[in-house]
């Protein structure tokens, strides 16, 4: 059946996918101990002789996480509490095609942006940043990601039924109270959905953290500084110079296998919370 | 749910008035940075790009000396990659999303591997489809660093979207619609093909336009696949290429600021490709919004 082998390109992909990660990824653990990649605290794969541990690149893309993630959950949520609840439903009907536009920014654009517009702006207003700072990235970063917030947020808090809130109003309750005591605690596990989404996106980003964070493996939490994530050493390391079957090119699929699970997990665990929350009022 | 019976004793009206004051105005600061930011970059990107928007940009090719540098081979591979990646993605995503949503059995497990399996693709990051490309395409089977490659590359990374919004279009059309066909004595191909493909076709394009602008704007797995920095000739389907993202990152990189005046340049020319797009597809949205 023709229909079913078109669905199971999907499936097929996955498979392609977690293939090509293992195969090269066992080659590397071969030659480099797993305990050393996950535990190592010097990352310099170009070097004679290389040291291979993750753990900058790791700390380095939950570091711009971490940064991106404390502008959008905040903003997201307020953009999709304000649709949601407070804006007429023309106005409403006016904004969130705006805020499409903003999620289809394509992101070499954006990192473009970080780099040449929000960095040396830090600097005039006094932030003492590196010309690639993880400051800039996380800042572009985490508002490219508000419409990925705010639109599932959004669609977590209209799943809540009118009878909760005009209960609420009816015991004497304002808007305020109504919509951060009752509409955000019904919708809750839709908005942590959204939030572990999120981060799960930002830590698969690839071209603002590597046009605009820097290619330098570094163990840092100041956000003024340079580092290097693990999506830019791919970018950076995977664009045609490095000879197939050594060992540079087989790091790739390492770090690849590393990124690929850490969002994995995420995923599967934001999928189970939108069926979960799915299941409340339908 | 105690508390709220609780504090509106405890607060005094005037509290109230300013916490909602207050509430409103932290909404609106959200608003003002998602909506200002989007604004600002635009400007500054129109600003910087403009004095380099012209003929060279899309006449020349790409060149070590700035001035003479254009982008005639990019611009024409992202729309070579454009047209294939919609070629191959909605007969896909079309045939898969009516597979899931008119004949799947949901309580078969490999069914709900599909289902499982495809909202995980949608997350994937799509460097690691650069990852799958540069392992697969490009090296195992040998096809090497072309156009071709780079449109499978970016059709698996929209496909997901185009089966999600394919199946929300079909799951729109009403049962009734349906049951009026088999009653009327269409076989299951026939209504298919006849009343429910028909009744989804707005859904499907302004899904189908959507993952189109993002496989256009699409950096990263091209990277991986090979899009070459300087490409001096017009592409074909299966020679070297690069695409407009890839001579954006690459301009972007020069120390030379004449350099990122280019990238801005270049960048107006994406965002009006992707922008419009988008355009085109909220307003198809709004347009065929049918009421059943």
């Amino acid at each position: 059946m023709i229909l079913f082998l078109a669905a199971a390109i999907s499936v097929l992909t996955t498979v392609g996918i977690v293939l090509s990660l293992l195969m090269p990824a066992i080659e590397f653990f071969r030659e480099i101990s797993v305990v050393d990649f996950l535990t190592g605290t010097t990352w310099a794969p170009l070097f004679e002789p290389g040291s291979f541990g993750v753990v900058p690149l790791v700390v380095g893309t939950f570091v711009i996480s971490f940064w991106s993630a404390l502008v959008a959950f905040p903003l997201g949520l307020g953009v999709a509490i304000y649709l949601s609840e407070y804006a007429r439903p023309r106005v409403a009907a006016f904004l969130k095609p705006v805020l499409e536009i903003l999620a289809a920014i394509p992101t070499v654009v954006l990192g473009y942006f970080a780099l040449t517009f929000v960095t040396p702006l830090l600097r005039d207003i006094g932030i003492q940043v590196e010309i690639f700072n993880v400051l800039a990235a996380s800042l572009v970063l985490g508002v490219m990601l508000i419409p990925t917030v705010a639109s599932l947020s959004e669609d977590a808090m209209a799943a809540v039924p009118r009878d909760l809130r005009d209960g609420g109003f009816a015991l004497g309750a304002d808007k305020l109270q109504v919509s951060t005591r009752i509409v955000v605690p019904a919708a809750i596990s839709g908005i942590i959905a959204a939030f572990v989404l999120a981060f799960s996106r930002a830590v698969g980003e690839t071209m603002i953290v590597l046009i605009a964070a820097g290619q330098l493996p570094q163990i840092t939490f100041d956000p003024r500084e340079t580092i290097e994530t693990m999506t830019a050493f791919i970018g950076a390391t995977g664009n045609g110079d490095v000879p197939t079957g050594s060992i540079e090119y087989k790091t790739i699929f390492a770090v690849g296998l590393t990124l690929f699970v850490i969002t994995l997990v995420m995923n599967l665990i934001s999928i189970r919370l939108v069926r979960k929350f799915r299941e409340v009022y339908e | 749910m105690t508390s709220l019976a609780a504090s509106p004793g405890k607060s005094t009206r005037r509290d109230r008035v300013w916490k909602n004051r207050i509430f409103k105005a932290a909404m609106l600061f959200s608003m003002l940075v998602a909506f200002g930011t989007l604004a600002v970059l635009m400007v500054d990107i129109i600003i910087t790009g403009w004095p380099e928007l012209d003929r060279q940009l899309f006449s020349g090719p790409p060149s070590t000396v700035a001035e003479e540098a254009g982008a005639r081979p990019a611009i024409l591979a992202t729309i070579y990659l454009g047209v294939l990646v919609l070629l191959l993605s909605v007969p896909i995503g079309v045939l898969t999303a009516i597979y899931l949503e008119e004949y799947a059995d949901r309580t078969r497990w490999w069914n709900r591997l599909i289902e499982v399996n495809i909202q995980n693709l949608a997350a994937v990051p799509s460097i690691v489809y650069g990852i799958l490309g540069l392992a697969f395409i490009v090296r195992g089977i040998g096809v090497g660093r072309v156009v071709f490659a780079g449109a499978l590359i970016l059709t698996l990374v929209v496909l997901p979207t185009v089966v999600v919004a394919s199946r929300e279009a079909i799951r729109a059309v009403p049962d009734s619609i349906r049951q009026g066909a088999f009653a009327l004595g269409a076989t299951k191909w026939q209504v298919i093909w006849r009343q429910v493909l028909p009744a989804s076709i707005p859904g499907m394009a302004t899904g189908s336009i959507l993952a189109l602008s993002r496989a256009v704007g699409e950096t990263a797995p091209l990277i991986m696949v090979g899009a070459i920095v300087y490409v001096a000739f017009d592409p074909t389907l299966f020679g070297a290429y690069t695409a407009l993202p890839v001579q954006i990152y690459n301009w972007t990189k020069q120390p030379d600021p004449t350099f990122q005046t280019l990238a801005a340049a270049g960048a107006i020319v994406l965002l009006a490709i992707v922008l419009s797009m988008n355009a085109v597809a909220i307003f198809l949205r709004n347009r065929y919004r049918k009421q059943w």
